[in-house]
């Protein structure tokens, strides 16, 4: 018995120093990711003389709302949360039809040349003709400061309709024979028999293709010169890198903002920039929790079929 | 950009076999009449495919021009092979691209490097046995994933800039009296780039293993447990082994899409003291085509771009052809 004993409680003691260790390691990972979100909020809620000086760190000081208010009548920051916001909705929208329509589709042994032209879609994500030339080719179908470069690319997404196709195949069969024998033509099949029983795998691919589109920044910098096509991504570089257009921002919204004197509410580029953060990160912070089956699901599906 | 691997591996087996062991729908009827009709449903999308993935490749040939935009490139002069030979003729030149070259394989190695990082989290945090603090962990450490670069520049500019929160600690602190420049330095580029790079995708790289981890069969811990292995032993020659398929087909695939690594990153962390390490080849690329404007020259080195990404995925096919038995392109 005493062998015994001796040789488990070692064992014992160096399992509490791992379980110990180990969770400490993950306290101070969860901190690294969560507290740069945490610092961004309460400097944005904090007095603005006092966020300014870097002297907020660990809670709100002075706390107030006024900035979310304020930074609403900056130039060009409405506006530019309606790009946001309208390219995300019609992006997703756009996107997740394309996507249901074409995976179903590819589903069809009947159409003509399915085989290829499937083909010719996903071999699409493994080839680019690279910045320069569909910069000229954007150009060339006039898409530079036009809306619609924030959708018409993004339409035919080969990986979702790869899930969608996945899915698709396999929904039963006898679903459609029923609806053909009935008389029902594809398209009628599509929007009334299947896009209705795809809304599992469709949810997936609107959460990704909404975090993607609210999270683009590139095609705004290559394509739209433009200000009144600026999303609030493109903006809010601008206010980190440029202390210039910041300044002037801020002095345009000048005569709303003078009644208000006190140093505590009056906008700092600090404020501008943490509270033009939290707009732009809140809602992921938000989404992310409620739809994480969701991406998980997303990024299942796509390795149980490796 | 995990995401992107993962998708690419879907594809590899989709363009493997082709329908090939699944079973085709209206198989029967397949073999009679095709349906033009259904084909011409999705002409309209094949179109906005060709647009905007095919076309452009069509734009290859305004290397070979001085493309004035203005001109269109009926009006541009045709130079022939002038920029290729711009690029190696000129040692100041080659020694630029040089360093870009160098800049994107050094990033890239270093992501490849540390490419092991989620599989360790993911070990690590399966020992965890508190459900509700795993779940937190878990939630916690993916959202930086779901964040845009931009977003992750302005965390490290309220926290590393010389008025940012760490100096302003450090100084408070009197452990130093100047800022530290954490951003505005050329050095140590590569490995700062990394480190944002894990910190925003560890979390979420890790969900694909904790997967394989749940499904690796409980029989073979509890036998190990029999034969009196420990808690490091079970870790080390159980789940590791278990996992490590499901971590070289990632690698393998993370090699293929070196090309990818784009330069949303790069681009936002770039200012006029880190460039020449920072600029990998899409950056350096938009930098002298978009903001320096020489649209030809900048198409002849995208084109530099195509040729490596093209021999890498020829390269790691044949690799995984070799390790794996299926390619996976």
């Amino acid at each position: 018995m005493t062998t015994v004993s001796t040789g488990v409680r070692p064992r014992r003691a160096g399992d509490m120093i791992f379980t110990i260790i180990n969770y400490a390691v993950f306290l101070l990972l969860v901190f690294l990711c969560a507290y740069p979100f945490y610092f961004l909020i309460i400097n944005s809620i904090s007095a603005n003389d006092v966020s300014a000086l870097g002297d907020v760190r660990w809670w709100p000081v002075g706390f107030h709302l006024g900035n979310y208010k304020e930074v609403f009548q900056l130039d060009g920051l409405p506006l530019a949360a309606v790009v946001s916001v309208g390219r995300t909705v019609i992006g997703t929208a756009v996107t997740v039809l394309a996507s249901a329509f074409l995976g179903f589709m590819f589903t069809q042994s009947k159409m003509w040349a399915r085989q290829f032209w499937y083909r010719f879609v996903i071999v699409t994500m493994y080839f680019s003709a690279g910045l320069i030339p569909v910069f000229i080719i954007m150009k060339t179908l006039g898409l530079t400061n036009n809306f619609w470069v924030y959708v018409l690319p993004f339409v035919v997404q080969p990986f979702f309709i790869i899930l969608v196709k996945t899915y698709v195949e396999a929904m039963p069969e006898s679903m459609q024979e029923a609806a053909e024998v009935d008389g029902a033509n594809i398209v009628q099949i599509f929007f009334r028999i299947y896009l209705p029983n795809m809304t599992p795998i469709l949810a997936t691919v609107a959460i990704f293709s909404a975090v993607a589109q609210w999270n683009s920044f590139q095609d705004t910098l290559i394509y739209i010169t433009d200000q009144s096509l600026y999303t609030l991504q493109y903006l809010l570089y601008m206010f980190i890198n440029q202390a210039n257009s910041l300044a002037q921002a801020a002095q345009n919204s000048g005569g709303n903002l003078s009644s208000i004197v006190s140093a505590a509410t009056s906008q700092t580029p600090t404020s501008i920039r943490m509270t033009v953060s939290v707009i732009v990160v809140l809602p992921i912070i938000f989404i992310y929790p409620l739809f994480q089956r969701f991406f998980v699901k997303g990024i299942m599906l796509g390795a149980v079929k490796g | 950009m995990t995401v992107s691997t993962l998708v690419a591996e879907v594809t590899a087996t989709e363009l493997d076999e082709p329908g090939g062991k699944k079973r085709r729908r209206h198989e029967k009827q397949a073999g009679g009449r095709r349906s033009y009709g259904m084909f011409l449903c999705i002409v309209p999308f094949l179109i906005l495919v060709f647009l905007f993935s095919y076309f452009p490749l069509y734009g290859w040939i305004y290397s070979l021009y001085d493309y004035k935009p203005a001109l269109g490139l009926s009006g541009s002069e045709f130079v022939g092979l002038q920029w290729f030979e711009m690029l190696v003729s000129s040692p100041t030149q080659m020694q630029q691209i040089g360093q870009v070259l160098v800049n994107t394989l050094a990033i890239s190695f270093l992501g490849i490097a540390t490419s092991i990082l989620p599989l360790v989290f993911a070990v690590f945090l399966n020992e965890v046995r508190t459900p509700w603090f795993r779940n937190a962990v878990q939630t916690l450490t993916t959202l930086p994933n779901f964040i845009s670069w931009v977003l992750v520049y302005m965390i490290a500019f309220s926290l590393f800039s010389s008025t940012g929160l760490v100096n302003s600690i450090l100084t408070d602190s009197g452990l130093i009296t100047a800022p530290i420049k954490f951003l505005d330095t050329d050095q140590h580029i590569w490995l700062t780039m990394t480190l944002w790079s894990i910190w925003k995708g560890v979390g979420w790289g890790a969900i694909i293993y904790l997967a394989a981890i749940a499904g690796i069969d409980q029989s073979l811990y509890e036998s190990a447990r029999i034969d009196g292995a420990g808690r490091f032993q079970t870790m080390w020659y159980i789940t590791v082994p278990q996992l490590m398929p499901t971590y070289l087909v990632l690698l393998l695939l993370s090699v293929a899409n070196l090309r990818n690594n784009g330069m949303e990153q790069y681009f936002v962390f770039q200012n006029a003291f880190n460039q020449q390490h920072i600029q990998v080849l899409d950056l350096y690329v938009y930098n002298i085509g978009i903001t320096g404007n020489s649209l030809s020259m900048a198409t002849a080195i995208g084109m530099l771009k195509s040729v490596i990404s093209v021999i890498l995925l020829f390269t790691v096919n044949a690799i995984a052809k070799r390790v794996r038995g299926t390619s996976i392109v």
